[in-house]
């Protein structure tokens, strides 16, 4: 037998042996350099994700009330599952970003000024990252990925180091005082999992937000997929989101 | 919470530009800067004692015993200020039973619990089990017993048995240095790996984070071992201090270089972040980045070593020279550590606006519980002098 052919004959007879997989599985040391646990496309069957369409978004701020409702968020305008940022980009090429309360009442109108020469709004949420940080630096494993690919907070098991909330580039994350354990958007993972639409889907009036799955061909997401041209937020950190933008500008960050 | 929602509203109030709304929350604070200055005394204490027993520079030699003490007992409190600021500290001992081995965090407990129970412990005891026999031997009634505990029973006194004490000590320092490389650069590894912060994320963290904690620990044992020894009412020992001077000085050099290089490619790379980060810096930390770590924590203490080494003066003005650089140097690295910690948060993700720290003065994460963590290794570290005498006994009594 040649050597290679030999050592993977060892490491086979080795991960045979009931204790040598037990260890290896318990300790995840198969997975150790995985980029975030089971990737989405092997886990369940379903890809749920979600599509903004920035066009459309007419920053009412609906989505952000109903999340808070729906998810019993605190309305203190400092947590947040989802906001909405508008974006004015000036003549001179200088982005004026604000987000009052998250959005959550609308946005106070502007005057018209010919030193505004585009605007527009950018729903934000967790990005569900299909490689996400949060889940990488988690030191106890209490934040996680389902296998359909929502990452979900233990709320039982969190012990509030907060490096999660520090490991996420988009600020999706925030403390829950109530409950001193990390929260964040969910997809609504107790409404999409009996079909329904997530709270800030249902409630938006422009169809601005979608929800559907990847590689799904009946889904919307489908479809905005074969109409738009994508996006995702801060692509080169290679977190690969599973929020999907439209036509977003690049100033967004 | 409503103290919570005023605190989190008048940081809002303050923060320049844009940042997301999640992040009126600054979520590592003071005693999160603590942490790592603790756990940098204990690696440069514990490197500065190793230099004795493993490259046997002589001269360093009345340290030796002290620095091991010193890294101990801050070893014993470095968990504490994190332990303080978990949202739930009663789950902490998740960390050891069920540990996420993809997070760096999760090393935390095997890192610390190899470094307390294989590295320090046992070389301190094998430093100290002869004396420890002998203690025991002398004294009567309760110190006996606690002596002939602490020395696990040992009774042996024989040259052979002294000989094996030495020899262990070395092999555990030769283990030693390498962990003790591991426990601090591991510390930089956990803010050096967050690609989501470009302040924190750098392969030189890691290394930057060990160099300073050589010059912290450095700096602390000179300060101890002048202190203790102006208590004792003992005469200085100017070539250890001459030695320590001329260590401290090199490391300091050599952290600055790792830091300069570290500026100089941020600029030079001149990334998305540059603007807000240079914003940064001229702003929120000019004061503790420019001023108190730069000029009064390393090119102050640079100076007043290179003169102290160098100038040829009388002993007294010499050692007062290496003292004052010494507590600089603290000053310094504690800067240095603030301006990793605070400084890293002090920005939007967003890299469109700066945001403000607020530091309390009570409750958990206050200035007050910071204080009493900063005293505690030292009351600790009196409680071991005083038990296991790290001078010599000729010489105490």
């Amino acid at each position: 037998m040649a050597p290679v052919e030999q050592r993977r004959g060892f490491l086979a007879r080795l991960m045979a042996l009931p204790w040598v997989a037990f260890l290896v599985s318990t300790l995840g040391a198969d997975r150790l350099f995985a980029g975030g646990g089971q990737s989405a496309s092997e886990g369940g069957e379903r890809k749920f994700a979600m599509g903004v369409q920035v066009d459309r978004c007419i920053g009412c701020g609906l989505c952000v009330d109903a999340c808070k409702t729906e998810n019993d968020v605190l309305r203190e305008p400092f947590f947040f599952r989802t906001w909405v940022e508008r974006y004015q980009l000036g003549s001179d090429g200088e982005a004026h970003v604000d987000s009052p309360r998250g959005g959550i009442n609308g946005f106070p109108a502007t005057e018209d000024s010919p030193d505004v020469m585009r605007s527009f709004f950018v729903p934000k949420l967790c990005n569900q990252c299909d490689k996400p940080p949060c889940v990488q630096v988690c030191p106890v494993g209490a934040t996680y990925k389902t296998p359909d690919g929502v990452i979900l907070v233990d709320h039982e098991y969190c012990i509030g180091c907060r490096y999660c909330i520090q490991a996420c580039p988009y600020g999706a994350r925030y403390l829950d005082p109530r409950t001193k354990t990390a929260d964040k958007c969910t997809f609504c993972y107790h409404r999409i999992k009996q079909d329904l639409l997530p709270a800030c889907v249902e409630v938006c009036p422009t169809q601005a937000r979608i929800f559907g799955e990847l590689g799904t061909r009946s889904s919307p997401l489908h479809r905005m997929k074969r109409m738009n041209s994508i996006q995702v937020l801060k692509p080169e950190l290679n977190t690969s989101p599973k929020v999907l933008y439209s036509n977003l500008d690049g100033e967004v960050r | 919470m409503e103290e919570l929602f005023h605190h989190l509203a008048s940081a809002v109030s303050q923060a320049t530009g844009y940042i997301y709304p999640n992040e009126a929350e600054l979520h590592w604070g003071l005693l999160v800067v603590v942490y790592p200055y603790l756990t940098g005394l204990v690696a440069g204490a514990f490197i500065l004692a190793s230099l004795e027993k493993v490259f046997r520079v002589k001269e360093v030699e009345p340290t030796y015993r002290l620095a091991m003490l010193t890294a101990l007992a801050f070893l014993i409190i470095a968990p504490l200020p994190l332990q303080a600021h978990l949202g739930h500290p009663e789950r902490s001992f998740e960390i050891f039973l069920t540990p996420h081995l993809k997070s760096a965090m999760a090393m935390f407990g095997f890192v610390y619990l190899w470094y307390l129970m294989l590295v320090l412990l046992l070389e301190i005891w094998f430093e100290y089990r002869a004396d420890m026999v002998r203690w025991s031997n002398e004294s009567h009634g309760l110190k006996k017993w606690m002596y002939w505990v602490l020395s696990l029973g040992s009774r042996d006194l024989s040259e052979q048995s002294l000989a094996f004490d030495r020899k262990a000590v070395h092999v555990i320092t030769l283990v030693g240095i390498p962990s003790a490389f591991l426990l601090h650069g591991y510390v930089g590894f956990i803010f050096g790996s967050i690609k989501a912060n470009p302040w924190w994320s750098s392969v030189l963290m890691p290394i930057v984070f060990l160099f300073s904690a050589i010059v912290s620990g450095i700096a602390l044992v000179l300060l101890l071992y002048y202190v203790t020894t102006m208590l004792r009412k003992k005469a200085l020992d100017m070539a250890c201090l001459d030695k320590l001077a001329s260590f401290l000085l090199y490391a300091l050099l050599i952290d600055l270089t790792l830091e300069t290089l570290d500026f100089v490619h941020r600029l030079y790379e001149s990334e998305e972040s540059i603007e807000i980060l240079s914003e940064l810096i001229f702003s929120r930390l000019f004061i503790s980045l420019t001023i108190v770590q730069l000029l009064l924590g390393t090119l102050g203490p640079i100076l007043l070593l290179s003169f102290g080494r160098f100038a040829g003066m009388a002993n007294e003005f010499r050692r007062t020279i290496y003292f004052v650089a010494a507590l600089l140097v603290q000053v310094g690295i504690f800067s240095t550590r603030w301006n990793v910690v605070i400084g890293g948060q002090l920005f939007s993700k967003s890299l469109r606006g700066l945001t403000v720290y607020k530091l309390q003065l009570f409750g958990m994460e206050g200035l007050f519980v910071a204080i009493a963590l900063l005293v505690l290794p030292f009351l600790v570290l009196w409680a071991l002098i005083k038990i296991l005498p790290p001078w010599d006994e000729a010489e105490s009594r």
